[in-house]
């Protein structure tokens, strides 16, 4: 029996100004969605090209739960986004151009050429870098909300992982070890019902990840994922809760990969109908029509936020492409960090 | 100044850290309102409250996890695993988080593992283990491995001051065997730089941890006959004092290489790599090792003797050295 709530769809646009948002994040909003698609977009042409070495991830289907999340986080907020969650360094400022460079392997990108695909962050930005180990990263995350509660902060942490990464223990350790101490970190499952070909039915036997959060003594949230409005109402009520001092939360977005794995993946293993089930709901279009509905906008609002999109990412593409390959003779430099690192800013 | 167990010395290491620096704080089971299994922290919850040194749930991947994300913003943890054994279930924090942050991602992780090892007392398979020659195979993990109580505190003070992840392995049975005057105060004694335990010019044996004491006995042996061997303590495993081995080296033409962790694939083997390509014409003898046998540590006390190496098997070893 489920015991996470399930949280109600958005509708007016009252409802949504009570939640703190105007026109302007609103629109906001939807920029920032078709920017994160559109960065994966092109990448996925530049991969085509042979641009971008090894591999090549996109969270298509998943822009509303990484943009609806981040955008309710406090500017002094820690994030740690995994690699369908290209929205969330949308939103925290990354740059677009950073974000191809990384995909490219250049020396000025976030991760110099050590480190590929969107495994980038910013500690500036409050951003921390994924690894492939994905939910290795909980527990650390939970480690930032431990820093903020020992030092009585009011900053939080906000997690993301996947219904596979569900399956691992690290998942439990962070979940239980928040729990216990009831630290400010909000934990998002972006349930994106494949974990590479592994259907739910193989991942896990509860009714949903979310009804875990109840085992650890927090709250479960299930939510529609394709529903930009309605994540971001319910990550902020929890990232506020969590800052107050009242705990962790769970919160589950139910969502869709609509393209494979990585994008080597034909996913011909996911059932065609499914994807044309969710193919009615996508997250991008839904919010467009919600916009028109309720805020007026006009074709040319749109018009100029694609357009201004598209102009960003071929600056990106071409600042990135432009930028220099690392020099092999740097490749044995920064297995170690040095003393003086540790007097910059961001180490406060 | 005071006469201090290797213990109390690690003991008073984290205390003075701790009272210096308020970004200090410990984590790991048991360390609080218990003061540890092995009592370093007593007193500790006390005197620095219960957000300092925190008691975590049974779970070594969110307590080294949970000291990386703490590091990155702004902390120094240090955690203490119960028994070294345990942190194979930190393995992937480790070494595929902490260890890889820096050079991936330019950010530092100044944290330190401190992990009580090494046998001696039956504690049989899961409660005896050196994992250090598997962590020194992980670049960006640095490993240290104090032998006496001076150097246990002046290792902990570096290895909270250093911006990279440092696993601290403490030899559980020299906790309360050794003591030695230790200065009050706060010193440190450098990463990378090698102690000469005892000088001698017929024989080297490089070793470090509690293999020292051991290869201390031996030694006294040989003297009676005669033979003066010089004890390298490394101290640190990485970053390792090549010069210091290699000046032996040279001195003595005849090398032994000793530790307590199994023998293949041992840090040992990367010693004698080293003197074999660096140091080959001053040798008067083929490079010598002599570790564990290749097996899980045994719990009955006859096995473990055997198990463990002894005064007499590095007195045989050093003798076959000085015959050859």
């Amino acid at each position: 029996m489920a015991v996470a709530r399930e949280a109600e769809p958005v509708g007016s646009l009252h409802e949504v100004r009570e939640a703190g948002l105007d026109r302007a994040d609103l629109l906001r909003i939807l920029r920032n969605m078709l920017l994160t698609r559109g960065i994966e977009e092109r990448g996925h042409i530049l991969y085509r090209q042979g641009k971008i070495p090894g591999s090549f991830y996109t969270g298509r289907g998943n822009e509303a739960t990484s943009v609806g999340v981040a955008t309710a986080m406090g500017p002094s907020d820690i994030g740690a986004p995994l690699h369908r969650n290209l929205g969330v360094h949308i939103v925290r400022g990354t740059e677009p151009w950073r974000i191809f460079a990384n995909y490219l392997g250049r020396a000025n990108s976030p991760s110099g050429g050590r480190d590929g695909n969107i495994h980038l962050g910013d500690a500036r930005l409050g951003l921390i870098e994924m690894v492939s180990h994905l939910p290795a990263i909980l527990p650390v995350a939970v480690g930032c909300a431990l820093a903020f509660r020992i030092r009585e902060e009011h900053r939080v942490a906000v997690a993301w992982f996947g219904n596979g990464a569900s399956a691992r223990g690290d998942t439990h350790e962070g979940m239980n070890l928040a729990g216990v101490r009831r630290l400010p970190i909000v934990f998002v499952c972006d349930n994106n019902q494949w974990a590479y070909s592994t259907p739910n039915a193989l991942e896990y036997a509860c009714e949903t990840l979310a009804d875990r959060a109840d085992a650890y003594g927090f709250e479960g949230v299930v939510v529609d994922g394709t529903d930009v409005l309605a994540v971001y109402r319910e990550a902020r009520r929890a990232i506020e809760k969590a800052r107050s001092g009242e705990g962790p939360t769970l919160i589950e977005t139910k969502t869709m990969r609509m393209e494979g794995h990585a994008v080597h993946d034909d996913a011909s293993y996911v059932p065609r109908e499914m994807l044309d089930v969710w193919a009615t709901r996508d997250p991008i279009d839904r919010y467009r029509a919600w916009l028109c509905d309720h805020v007026g906008m006009t074709e040319d609002e749109q018009d100029a936020l694609s357009s201004e999109v598209k102009r960003a990412i071929e600056e990106a593409v071409t600042l990135a492409e432009a930028s220099p390959l690392p020099d092999p003779d740097t490749l044995e430099d920064g297995v170690f960090a040095v003393s003086e690192e540790l007097d910059a800013p961001h180490f406060r | 100044m005071p006469v201090r167990t290797y213990l109390q010395a690690i003991s008073d290491g984290l205390r003075e850290e701790m009272r210096r620096d308020d970004r200090v704080f410990l984590i790991g089971e048991d360390i609080g309102h218990f003061g540890g299994a092995f009592k370093v922290t007593e007193g500790f919850q006390q005197e620095f409250g219960e957000w300092r040194v925190i008691d975590a749930p049974l779970a070594e991947t969110a307590i080294v996890g949970a000291c990386t994300g703490a590091a990155l913003v702004g902390l120094r943890p240090v955690a203490e695993m119960q028994f070294a054994d345990f942190i194979s279930c930190a393995w992937d924090q480790l070494v595929n988080v902490a260890a890889k942050q820096h050079y991936r991602a330019g950010t530092p992780v100044p944290i330190v593992v401190r992990c009580p090892s090494g046998g001696g007392f039956s504690g049989g398979p899961f409660h005896s283990q050196n994992p250090e020659s598997s962590f020194a195979h992980i670049p960006g993990l640095k490993i240290a491995c104090p032998a006496t109580p001076i150097d246990a505190k002046g290792l902990l003070a570096t290895a909270v001051a250093d911006p990279n992840p440092v696993l601290y392995f403490e030899h559980k049975h020299l906790y309360r065997r050794l003591k030695e005057d230790v200065p009050d105060g706060r010193f440190t004694v450098p990463f990378g730089k090698a102690r000469v335990h005892r000088a001698g010019g017929d024989v080297s044996v490089i070793t470090w941890g509690a293999m020292v004491h051991t290869a201390t006995e031996a030694a006294e042996r040989l003297a009676a006959e005669d033979v003066s061997v010089e004890i390298v303590d490394l101290r640190t495993l990485i970053p390792w004092d090549r010069d210091a081995v290699l000046d032996s080296i040279r001195k003595t033409s005849k090398a032994l290489v000793l530790h307590e962790d199994t023998m293949t694939g041992g840090f040992g083997a990367e010693i004698a790599a080293t003197i074999a390509e660096h140091a080959f014409e001053h040798l008067d003898a083929p490079v010598r090792r002599l570790a564990a046998p290749d097996t899980p540590v045994p719990f009955a006390p006859p096995l473990e003797h055997r198990f463990l190496p002894q005064p007499d098997d590095v007195a045989t070893s050093l003798r076959e050295l000085i015959a050859y």
